[in-house]
């Protein structure tokens, strides 16, 4: 999977938690939690959809790298194989 | 006489934590207890007068203390700045001073819609200092939560960020006909807001705290009902006695300690021990902006030395999953006393902080309608995993059976009922605004009913059984389905709407909808994405439906009503009790 179809795949996830924000409206470089106004067990759920999809186990203590679409975007890349 | 889930375990306290306690000996603190006492550990105001921000600041500054740190606060970046109480003093002046320069008066209602932020605490106090009442907003709400709290409440003014604004009040601000000023924390640059920052920097910082009277309103907080619209708890001076006893007893706060409140001062236990609390008893808060994180939590505790912890089981099971490992090898020789508020913390995660951390998880138990901790676990008393523990010195608690409209108390061990509070403790709500019917239907023969099922055990130990309602509690904060539901209905699409909280591991509740949709409208992933985006939009995170399903046609009683009770037990597995009053089922 390249970097395109994770990002492409974030994005599908982050529309089925939070529908009403579209994309183009957001910082990818901002706190990802108030850009697309989710709470932590929205954050929960697209880690845990993320995880699925891509066959990774995402640990707790690696959530301080996912802060924002960028960060975590970057996680997911360098851990995806 | 052990509590249910967890025969035969019981968690002593060693003779040197026992010794050490501010509560040595509960039985014997209870037994002499008076408010009347409690309130002499306080200083008051001339004439029998009393404002809580001059107990939570002003008073410790004319002691000396100015120099102490009041609010170490770290922001998302991880930049830690302090305020002492000295600083808080001042800023504070400053703050109640431009509400006067704005024409803001006493009783008038203060908003503020803020994440944790130093401004939200400054705010907070300068409105008590101005006279005026103040009125926290969770800023995960959305517009129209935000709204209903704006209007029921009558707000003059409120304080916000840009970001928060353009999102959530820009909206509805022409709904809230009272709200006169506007103030945004960064330059909104939008006509009639007003940058707060060269108004404080402009302001005197010199402001005589107004004397008010120990019944003046003080603090508004909103809560959900099961139907209607939220209601708004009002809070007096006058409880300032029982967050300051309630703080020393039941958290073992002491001045100069490091203490951290994990809680948004969104909700009641964010104010009641996020702010006032810890700064009557003269400690220094942490104050952490950021959501929750693991390895930030960890390094808060371990680099601020906190001797104090209050925090909520959401966290604590989200902790206890990511195990031992995630500690990183750090240890917490500060750490003295942890506690743990907003829903029954289960036997698993007591057991889990005791081995951990060497101490078991206190949990408690109050509500915004009791302004403080009424039940808990003590320092120096034994803990049973999975009992909220026993009712505060001052506090009598008791398990009643309201049958034929009367409020009988069971005194039998473990016999099941509601759980109910003799009222008269300083922090007790004294009405919910414009709602006396609602106000009067908590009352019931000399007691106040709470809505918890509970028991108590034969040692005095309190257990939580359940709800006695539909109200759903996630991640610790009550989502009343009504508010919900309505928002739902409004939709072009939905016939008939009910929600129900669903059991969640982390959470402990989630929303969930269950919609019957108008003819012409087909179920499917779209239309399921738009409610959720519709949804979302009007109620914010906090209380949209995390899930939403569709039905044919949602179960309902002869008079129309539906019957959330039995979608739940359906969703569960559970036996689908009493349905003699079921009129039309779900398709």
């Amino acid at each position: 999977m390249n970097d395109k179809d994770i990002r492409a795949l974030m994005i599908r996830q982050l529309g089925q938690i939070a529908p009403d924000v579209p994309f183009d409206t957001v910082d990818p470089d901002a706190d990802l939690r108030d850009e697309f106004d989710i709470d932590s067990m929205d954050f929960l759920t697209l880690i845990t959809a993320l995880g699925k999809e891509l066959g990774l186990s995402m640990p707790e203590t690696d959530y301080d790298q996912m802060r924002s679409f960028v960060g975590l975007q970057r996680y997911l890349s360098s851990h995806v194989t | 006489m052990t509590g249910p889930a967890n025969d035969g375990e019981r968690i002593s306290k060693p003779a040197h934590v026992r010794a050490d306690a501010n509560m040595e000996n509960y039985d014997k603190v209870r037994d002499s207890f008076s408010w009347e006492a409690a309130e002499s550990a306080l200083d008051g105001l001339p004439g029998g007068h009393l404002n809580i921000a001059h107990e939570a600041i002003d008073r410790h500054v004319a002691a000396g203390h100015g120099e102490q740190i009041a609010l170490r606060w770290i922001a998302k970046s991880g930049a830690r700045t302090d305020y002492t109480y000295g600083e808080l003093f001042r800023l504070t002046n400053r703050f109640a001073n431009v509400l006067r320069d704005n024409g803001l008066e006493r009783g008038d209602k203060v908003y503020a819609l803020l994440g944790r932020v130093p401004e939200l605490y400054i705010a907070a106090l300068g409105t008590l200092k101005a006279g005026c009442v103040f009125c926290p907003l969770f800023s995960a709400f959305g517009p129209e939560p935000i709204h209903a709290r704006m209007e029921i409440g009558g707000a003059n003014a409120l304080i916000t960020s840009k970001r928060l604004y353009q999102r959530k009040v820009a909206g509805i601000r022409d709904r809230l006909p009272q709200l006169r000023c506007l103030f945004t924390t960064d330059d909104a640059k939008v006509a009639g807001t007003r940058h707060l920052q060269p108004l404080m920097d402009s302001a005197s910082d010199i402001f005589e705290t107004v004397p008010t009277d120990p019944e003046d309103t003080a603090l508004l907080h909103f809560t959900s009902g099961t139907t209607g619209k939220p209601k708004g708890v009002v809070h007096v001076h006058q409880a300032v006695v029982a967050h300051h006893t309630t703080g020393r007893l039941a958290l073992d706060l002491r001045a100069g300690d490091i203490y951290w409140c994990t809680a948004d001062p969104g909700w009641v236990t964010g104010t009641s021990y996020g702010i006032i609390a810890p700064l009557t008893n003269r400690t220094t808060m942490i104050v952490d902006e950021a959501e929750f994180d693991i390895n930030r939590w960890y390094d808060i505790l371990f680099e601020e030395a906190v001797n104090v912890w209050y925090t909520a089981p959401t966290a604590i099971r989200m902790l206890m999953k990511a195990g031992a490992e995630a500690l990183g090898g750090r240890t917490f020789p500060h750490l003295r006393f942890m506690a743990s508020v907003g829903e029954p913390l289960n036997p698993e995660a007591v057991i889990w902080g005791n081995d951990t951390f060497g101490q078991p998880f206190h949990d408690n138990w109050w509500q915004t309608e009791t302004g403080g901790i009424m039940i808990a676990n003590y320092a120096a008393m034994d803990v049973k995993p999975g009992s909220m523990g026993k009712p505060l010195p001052g506090i009598t608690a008791g398990i009643v059976k309201v049958a034929d409209g009367k409020a009988t108390e069971l005194t039998a061990p473990m016999s099941m009922g509601e759980l109910a509070l003799r009222p008269g403790w300083p922090s007790m709500m004294r009405g919910y605004l414009h709602e006396q019917a609602r106000y009067d239907k908590c009352f019931k023969d000399g007691w106040y009913l709470s809505g918890d099922l509970a028991m108590r055990d034969a040692d005095g130990y309190f257990w939580f059984v359940g709800r006695a309602d539909d109200l759903i509690k996630s991640a610790g904060h009550f989502v009343g389905p009504f508010e919900v539901e309505s928002a739902l209905m409004e939709h072009d699409a939905v016939a008939e709407v009910a929600v129900i909280g669903l059991p969640d591991e982390a959470a402990g509740q989630i929303v969930k909808a269950f919609v019957a949709l108008k003819p012409g409208f087909e179920p499917g992933d779209d239309l399921r994405l738009n409610l959720m985006g519709h949804a979302r939009k009007r109620l914010g995170p906090a209380v949209a439906p995390k899930d939403i399903a569709f039905r044919q046609n949602l179960p309902k009683t002869r008079s129309g009503k539906i019957m959330r009770r039995l979608l739940k037990a359906r969703e569960l597995g559970l036996p689908e009790g009493d349905i003699s009053t079921l009129e039309s089922d779900e398709a």
